[in-house]
């Protein structure tokens, strides 16, 4: 038997670069996310929106590509978009849980899409002025993209919550549902504050983010939420049982044919 | 991006719009087809989504459909024919003398 | 501006110039008088064709959140999403004609209206992504061209719109077919499992032997139906056998060869008792296409209503705030 050790079994979970660890956070949200909002696609309510859906959901998969890609560059380990995206385990996915939970109803898919887009509307925004030019490049795009998304949260938010008294329940049901994910959004990240100039650090969005979004709240005659319990380390691998079940079902044809081109 | 937000509802579903695309700068806008939605400002979403997914697009216009008069073929005659005759409304009744050029 | 008229023309008139019409190959518009039976004929096909598009998101749909890299999960989702626009396209074609796209939903989640039996066979495998593509929208494209110069105009201009974004379909399956086959040996018979299970039912797309066929006379003489089914599935077989080869594919069919005769492909004999078994909804897939489809619907009803509401509040609203002004 060999000597025990006095320190805590510890799995390297976080990229040792930070830009790397920052880049996959990012890319990680995106790719979650337009595998939640892939699942819709056949059961939206009109099918008018299961083609706003996909819109929405190819803009994130495009962001995500280019986050990984790049995370994979600057790691130069020879891992691409899909070495990035198959062969990762839930403790090596650095998104933040709320994009990883169910879709839910039509109501609490929209809740998340409402919380979610106005954080990457702020964040993309401040994100233009990167000192990395690729993220900089990148948030000139995307910030278009989110100012959709968000708009289209937005007009379904007020539309159900200022509509029939079901709509109205279901509405503030989803964002009672979602609420708990939020703060882990805005919490500082020690992988952000290492990068001075190149990330954008996350409380500082959360004024922006509140004002807009109490306000969609407010118009839609819902009720801002008070969890009573709030998620937290989606960004060091610490996710919801959600993941567990996600990642497999998107990666195991990949996974069936090591070293496969498809 | 301006709406008028409302239209007439159908005995079921939301109402029908009629969408207008204007392909590029220089072009009218021009009929492309319709869609169903309950406002003004959700047909012009969807209008983005369903009419313009390969950049087809810099402007669009929804109108209720139920908003749009039409002539009828029926009166096709009395209302479009008295045209046809006057054609002297197209460059092409003018002569032109040989050597005049970009008239 | 409406210009009264005190009494229509008689019906024998307006026959008669509709005939001219027909025969002059001038499209009709919704507006023009015509013949109740070309009326129905166009938007039971119309919504046939519109139901397709719209079931036939469910067999590709079923693979989008397992595509194997994230280029093909990308490529995958645009194509179903073109899908839903064609199934929208043509759901406004057929509303020029005087039905609701409501009423056709209806029709169609009661089983009273169909839909391409081709939907109704299960995606068991990835290279299915690519059958589909290459073997089902290459057939879908070859029916369709043709409806282009469908003497009724609205569903000739969707078809125009519809066929130029086909083209990135059958191509993307193609190279889905071409990457596995030129694979590992795993992915090769893959794809050679997804042509077996697709090749048959694709020539059944094009429909019964015109022999058997009790609407294609009436279709071709209104300008709707331009060829027969059974030249448009020699063509499409034509087409397609030589892309096999390019494939390194082998076509299903023993009695399959070139015929120095006729400059065609002879193919085997197709089994229509088959078709007809899924036409009457004894299919692998019918009642969980339907059933996806009339959950889909049911499940939206309250988003519908609540967004329904909330147009008629704010329209109330923006009537009060003129008024006062
Ligand atoms: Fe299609
Ligand atoms: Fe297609």
């Amino acid at each position: 038997m060999s000597t025990p050790t006095t320190s805590r079994p510890q799995r390297p979970t976080a990229p040792a670069d930070p830009l790397v660890a920052y880049l996959v956070g990012l890319g990680d949200d995106a790719l979650i996310l337009a595998q939640r909002l892939g699942e819709w696609i056949t059961r939206a309510p009109q099918i008018e929106e299961d083609i706003a859906l996909g819109n929405i959901a190819l803009d994130l998969l495009g962001q995500a590509r280019v986050l990984l890609s790049h995370a994979g560059e600057v790691e130069g380990a020879g891992r691409d978009e899909d070495a990035l995206a198959y062969l990762r385990d839930e403790r090596e996915f650095r998104n933040v849980c709320l994009v990883e939970i169910p879709n839910g109803d039509f109501a609490v898919t929209m809740a998340r899409q409402l919380v979610f887009s106005a954080y990457q509307y702020e964040l993309w925004t401040a994100l233009r002025n990167s000192t990395e030019p690729l993220l900089a490049d990148l948030a000139a795009k995307a910030v278009k993209e989110v100012t959709y998304h968000r708009d289209h949260a937005t007009q379904w938010v007020l539309r159900l919550g200022d509509g029939t008294d079901e709509g109205h329940r279901r509405m503030q049901a989803g964002l009672d549902r979602v609420w708990p994910y939020v703060a882990e959004l805005f919490a500082a990240d020690d992988v952000a504050a290492q990068l001075p100039g190149v990330a954008v650090d996350p409380p500082s969005l959360l004024a922006p983010w509140t004002a807009y979004v109490e306000d969609v709240v407010a118009r839609a005659t819902l009720t801002v939420p008070t969890p009573t319990w709030h998620s937290r380390g989606g960004r060091r691998g610490l996710h919801t049982e959600h993941l567990g079940h996600l990642l497999p079902e998107m990666q195991h044809l990949h996974r069936a044919h090591p070293g496969a081109r498809w | 991006m301006t709406t008028a937000g409302s239209a007439p509802r159908t005995p079921h579903g939301w109402p029908l719009w009629e969408v207008f695309v204007r392909s590029r700068r220089g072009l009218s806008h021009q009929h492309v087809g319709s869609l169903h939605a309950p406002d003004g400002e959700m047909a012009l979403r969807n209008a983005r989504d369903v009419y313009t997914r390969r950049g087809e697009g810099v402007s669009l216009w929804v109108v209720p459909s139920a908003a749009i008069v039409a002539s009828s073929p029926d009166e096709q005659d009395p209302f479009f024919d008295p045209a046809l005759d006057k054609v002297y409304r197209h460059p092409t009744f003018y002569e032109v003398p040989e050597g005049v050029e970009h008239l | 501006m409406q210009v009264d008229v005190d009494t229509p023309p008689p019906v024998e008139e307006q026959q008669l110039r509709f005939d001219r019409m027909i025969a002059d190959e001038v499209r009709i518009e919704p507006r023009d008088w015509m013949p109740e039976g070309y009326r129905r004929t166009l938007i039971r096909q119309i919504a046939q064709h519109a139901h397709s598009e719209i079931i036939g998101m469910q067999p590709e749909g079923n693979w989008i959140t397992r595509a194997p890299s994230l280029r093909r999960k990308a490529i995958l989702m645009a194509k179903v999403q073109d899908e839903a626009g064609h199934g929208l396209y043509l759901y406004s074609a057929a509303e020029t004609l005087g039905v609701d796209r409501e009423e056709l939903l209806d029709l169609l989640h009661q089983g009273k209206q169909k839909y391409s039996s081709i939907f109704n066979y299960p995606t068991l495998t990835w290279a299915d992504m690519g059958a589909i593509g290459w073997l089902v929208d290459g057939a879908a494209i070859m029916n369709q061209v043709p409806l282009c110069r469908c003497s009724y105009g609205p569903y000739g201009r969707a078809m125009v719109r519809i066929c130029k974004e086909e083209s990135f379909h059958q191509r993307q399956g193609f190279e889905i077919l071409h990457t596995l086959s030129h694979g590992t040996p795993a992915q090769k018979a893959m794809a050679q499992d997804a042509v077996d299970r697709f090749w048959w039912p694709s020539l059944m797309m094009f429909g019964p032997p015109d022999s058997a066929s009790t609407h294609s006379a009436q279709s071709t003489a209104w300008g709707i139906k331009r060829f027969g089914n059974d030249e448009l599935r020699q063509r499409f077989v034509d087409m397609t056998v030589p892309q096999a080869d390019v494939l390194g594919l082998r076509i299903p069919d023993p009695d399959l060869r070139w015929d120095e005769a006729t400059g065609h492909y002879a193919f085997g004999a197709i089994d229509w008792d088959e078709l007809d078994r899924i036409i009457r909804g004894d299919g692998p897939c019918n009642a969980q296409r339907m059933e996806r489809r009339r959950t889909a619907h049911e499940e939206g009803a309250w988003v519908r209503d609540s967004a329904d509401a909330y147009a008629r509040k704010h329209a109330a609203a923006a009537t009060t705030t003129s008024d006062a002004a």
